[in-house]
């Protein structure tokens, strides 16, 4: 079932999603990370992050909040760390970057230059930009397009950027990547959502919004992933967003997307994406496809009468 | 041990109190866990939309039938469902999950502190440092009666056992710090063990590093993984470099050294925590 992403060809298509398998290593007991199609890191800043207060999480009707404010140990543990335990057993690594600025996104890819294993950099621009204070730059094309021309212009690896699904027209940001030299785009991150507690008549999270992910908002990522890939035929996309099952994932291929990540999944059963691989695997063989590529976009066309 | 996930076939489900006490046949997870690890168990059934698994301390693992226990409380949805669950239906559990509790270098004396179904870790201890050749006292306490787990058996793995009830229906009216003045204060007492709710644990902190006692707690935070990679159930801790992290409870907990965990400071974020420097906008 192999498939590519740009330049890159995986063996499978299905890859963790960020910030839902750390850096791979406690996903071991449950599954092996070199028979993913590749393991996707939890977004790496340039310094040490503590991340928020707790409560950081709510659970929502088939989904979760999420705020933790990108609690990481920086670019210098994790390439000590991290990224060489995924290289010493064969898997390959995305790596998700992110930065509260166009310098910080370009200063972590140059640090990841030739790190082993290193297969492609998911640009994480769903953070907010402290010179625009605080808008993420994932709702603004132009700065968007900033952090990845900055990204591509030091890096070797193949770029993709992660968008958010919180803005008006996803196809305008996603041709403002493209144009600035983004190989592929990633859809989607999470939509922004609220919880209130009505015992103590506040907000769930210290927070206050939180990334709304799981399966509640599969529908929204694969309308993304559609409009996408209707604009935008030739630009490879790893979709994301509620994939539980192998069907789910098979949507977003139909959709337009060349590989796929699972990632709130990994929560409720650690071993969902090895998972999710068999039965993407026969569900395509059930429907005669003899190769992943023959369904990618498929939905798109014409049915045969 | 490395945690499994298994597929547990329930073997049986009472209600002890206020809670329910299920049984579970998991041999991959009962071989080698350890008093005060947990397992992380799957609610609502294949199509269920509470994706999050629920944590419970094992209250009992044995290798010999292959069989766990815990205790659950219902308190919401998740829990709601998991009480109503039948003799052979199936659990989808993790673990066992977390690190346990140590027993101390040398025998002597160990006070055990427990509140409500905190408690559940704590007998399993008891036993394991009584076979090690410790003297074991238990304090045990919940707000009434029915929420008090495992009385008469504390009375059997331990050498005395106090009750306490906010309420006095049972035992002495009051909590179970207030106890613990008198207790930890006696001679040859060397060591402290706690589970239950924050606040509880907290004072119980508070009191054995008044009394210079070593003490492990095992700390009741909300976890969506109970596995590492979510880090929704942190907390400040201090380090061996004596530098504050926001660290997992489900992987480097959930039992701590008490003295190393900033109980004041749980839910913020203290300035000093490495990274909070890096928290630019929050």
């Amino acid at each position: 079932m192999a498939t590519s992403l740009a330049a890159v060809t995986l063996g499978n298509p299905v890859l963790t999603a960020s910030g839902c398998a750390a850096a791979g290593r406690e996903l071991a007991p449950f599954l092996d990370p070199a028979h993913l199609g590749a393991v996707v890191t939890k977004s790496v800043m340039l310094r040490p992050r503590s991340g928020r207060a707790t409560p950081r999480m709510a659970e929502t009707p088939s989904g979760m909040l999420n705020s933790i404010g990108l609690q990481g140990p920086g670019i210098d543990a994790f390439l000590a760390h991290d990224l060489p335990w995924l290289a010493e057993r064969g898997a390959r690594a995305v790596v998700s970057i992110a930065g509260g600025s166009v310098g910080e996104f370009a200063e972590v890819a140059q640090r990841l230059v030739g790190a082993p294993g290193l297969a492609l950099l998911e640009v994480n621009i769903s953070c907010p930009n402290v010179a625009s204070r605080g808008q993420v730059f994932a709702c603004d094309p132009m700065a968007a397009a900033d952090v990845v021309r900055a990204v591509k212009a030091v890096t070797t690896v193949p770029v993709f950027a992660k968008l958010s699904p919180d803005v008006t027209d996803i196809v305008a940001i996603a041709r403002s990547c493209v144009d600035a030299g983004a190989d592929g785009l990633s859809l989607i991150n999470t939509l922004l959502g609220t919880v209130i507690d009505t015992d103590t008549l506040r907000p769930v999270l210290t927070g206050i919004t939180g990334g709304l992910s799981g399966p509640a908002i599969r529908p929204v990522a694969v309308r993304c992933v559609w409009q996408v890939h209707a604009a935008l035929p030739g630009v490879p996309i790893l979709g994301m967003g509620g994939i539980l099952t192998g069907l789910d994932a098979l949507q977003f291929v139909l959709a337009g997307a060349s590989a796929v990540s699972v990632g709130t999944a990994v929560f409720h059963d650690p071993s969902a994406p090895t998972r999710v691989l068999a039965e993407l695997r026969a569900a395509l063989a059930a429907r005669g496809f003899p190769q992943l590529t023959d369904a990618i976009g498929l939905a798109h066309r014409e049915p045969h009468r | 041990m490395t945690a499994a996930q298994v597929s547990a076939p329930v073997v049986s489900t009472e209600p002890v109190g206020a809670y329910q006490l299920i049984t579970l046949d998991a041999p991959a997870i009962a071989s080698g866990a350890e008093p005060g690890q947990f397992v992380a168990v799957a609610v609502g059934g294949p199509e269920t939309a509470m994706l999050l698994r629920r944590c419970f301390a094992l209250y009992t693992a044995d290798s010999a039938t292959g069989r766990i226990q815990i205790v659950v409380a219902e308190h919401g949805p998740g829990t709601g469902w998991l009480v109503q669950v039948r003799p052979g239906s199936e659990l989808d559990l993790v673990g066992p999950l977390g690190r346990p509790f140590t027993l101390p270098d040398t025998p002597g004396a160990a006070v055990l502190v427990a509140g409500g179904y905190g408690s559940a870790p704590m007998f399993d201890l008891a036993r394991r440092l009584r076979a090690a050749g410790s003297a074991v006292q238990m304090v045990v306490g919940a707000g009434s009666a029915e929420r008090l787990f495992g009385v008469d058996e504390a009375r059997v793995v331990a050498d005395s056992v106090v009750v306490t009830t906010d309420d006095g229906s049972v035992g002495v009216r009051g909590l179970v710090t207030d106890m613990l003045p008198g207790l930890l204060g006696s001679p040859g007492v060397s060591t402290v063990y706690a589970c239950g709710p924050m606040a509880m644990l907290r004072a119980v902190a508070g009191l054995a590093t008044s009394y210079d006692l070593p003490c492990q707690v095992a700390v009741e935070e909300s976890m969506a993984c109970g596995i590492g990679v979510c880090m929704t159930c942190v907390l400040p801790v201090v380090g061996a470099d004596g530098r504050t992290r926001m660290v997992r409870s489900c992987v480097e907990g959930p039992v701590f050294e008490a003295d190393r965990v900033r109980w004041k400071d749980v839910g913020t974020l203290p300035g000093d925590v490495v990274g909070a420097d890096a928290m630019d906008l929050r």
